[in-house]
């Protein structure tokens, strides 16, 4: 409890100590400190940016998304039609092909057929002729009735 | 109680407790230890507690250390728990002084800093069971071993000292010779005209002188009176045998209250004067 030299030594201690914490202590920690609460003032400012830009791009990927669903919609639309008309479109050189084809059959057949009448027309005409001769056996001349036989022919 | 102790008398246990180790000039002229409490008062002012000096030094020292290493490490990424730590104290400090003090001082948050962590960490000495160390002092040939500082008036009215050349300091820097002196006398007693100024201006200063004066007296004096008090208890548990466990754990618990408590108040008043220093009225 007496007062003494103490007294001087402490504020001795006092004026080091203080003096220290002043230039070694306080500034770099302070420093850190400002610096980081700017990092987190950045950070949190950025965040709130980023926020925005997202809901931003959500919005544009809604528009883009609505569009290439239309577009979609659209060429789907296009390729049923085109389809469609393809479909038709085979059909009827399908039957287009299909009357050509029965039409030439068709002439053959009339071709033949007419080829056949001929060669059954002048086989008549032979088997006339021959029948004639037997009828009056004697030989006809076909020159001298070539104009009966023609006739004949044409009549069969 | 210590060995040593047993076969003193509760008086001279509570004075052995309450004497520094002090280091001095003898009446008769030779220097050494003084090995009674009559001896280290008869040694007047040129003497010094050597235990107050080294575990005041000591844990100056150390707040220093940690702080310094923390500060090396300090940058603006993610902080590890040590830094964290620590710089929720000097954030704590940088708020306090903020909201008190509106100018601009490289001083003074470093000084309510070291204030606080320092008086705090000596504060802190009294929940070292009250026996421990000067008993392991003891051991080791110290007969008087005071292990917190601020018991010693010395150590408090020291701190209250320096801060009280700063308040002064910063008075004449800021006001001037002139504008501090017309502070002292030209109130609390105003008067217009010239005459009634210069009949004011002794009791003024008188009355402002005390207001002055009482700035670091009652810092210091707070500070010591808290923890003197806190210690003598300690002191007084001690002697009660078995007893002393349960109490000796209720009254560090409502001590941590008052360790706290004084460190903050030291600082804060010290901020608290300085601002006061720096107004211009």
């Amino acid at each position: 409890m007496n007062i003494n030299m103490t007294l001087i030594g402490q504020m001795i201690a006092m004026i080091v100590f203080v003096w220290f914490c002043m230039k070694f202590i306080w500034p770099p920690i302070i420093t850190a400190l400002d610096e980081r609460r700017a990092k987190i003032a950045e950070g949190l400012a950025a965040t709130d940016e980023a926020a925005k830009a997202l809901e931003v791009a959500n919005v544009e990927a809604a528009t883009i998304t609505d569009e290439a669903r239309g577009r979609a919609s659209e060429i789907i639309e296009q390729g049923n039609q085109r389809g469609i008309q393809i479909l038709s479109q085979a059909k009827d050189e399908a039957v287009a092909e299909r009357e050509r084809q029965v039409s030439a059959a068709d002439a053959e057949i009339q071709q033949s057929a007419n080829h056949a009448r001929e060669e059954l027309r002048s086989s008549v005409a032979t088997l006339a002729v021959l029948g004639a001769e037997r009828l009056i056996n004697k030989e006809i001349d076909p020159k001298t009735h070539e104009q009966l036989l023609e006739k004949l022919i044409a009549e069969i | 109680m210590s060995s040593e102790t047993t076969t003193l008398t509760s008086g001279e246990y509570i004075r052995h407790h309450l004497t520094n180790l002090t280091y001095g000039q003898h009446p008769d002229g030779t220097w050494g230890m003084a090995e009674t409490a009559q001896e280290a008062a008869d040694m007047g002012f040129m003497a010094i507690n050597v235990d107050t000096m080294f575990w005041s030094i000591f844990l100056g020292a150390l707040f220093l250390f940690i702080f310094r290493r923390v500060a090396k490490k300090a940058e603006a990424g993610v902080p590890s728990r040590g830094v964290a730590a620590v710089e929720s104290i000097v954030e704590f400090v940088d708020t306090s002084v903020k909201e008190t003090f509106h100018g601009t001082s490289n001083l003074i948050a470093p000084l309510a800093l070291t204030l606080f962590v320092w008086v705090l960490l000596m504060n802190t000495m009294d929940l070292v069971p009250v026996d421990l160390i000067p008993w392991l002092a003891g051991k080791a040939g110290i007969h008087f071993q005071k292990v917190v500082p601020t018991t010693d008036v010395n150590a408090t009215m020291g701190m209250a000292l320096a801060v009280f050349v700063l308040i002064l300091f910063f008075s004449i820097k800021i006001k001037g010779i002139g504008g501090f002196m017309g502070e002292l006398t030209g109130q609390p007693f105003a008067s217009n005209s010239l005459v009634g100024k210069i009949a004011f201006a002794p009791i003024n200063f008188i009355l402002e002188m005390v207001g002055l004066l009482a700035k670091p007296v009652s810092l210091g004096l707070r500070l010591f009176g808290n923890l003197y008090a806190g210690e003598l208890i300690f002191i007084l548990i001690a002697m009660l045998g078995l007893w002393q466990l349960p109490l000796h754990f209720g009254w560090a618990v409502f001590h941590l209250l008052i360790i706290l408590l004084q460190a903050y108040i030291f600082m804060m008043l010290t901020i608290v004067y300085l601002s006061m220093a720096h107004e211009k009225h």
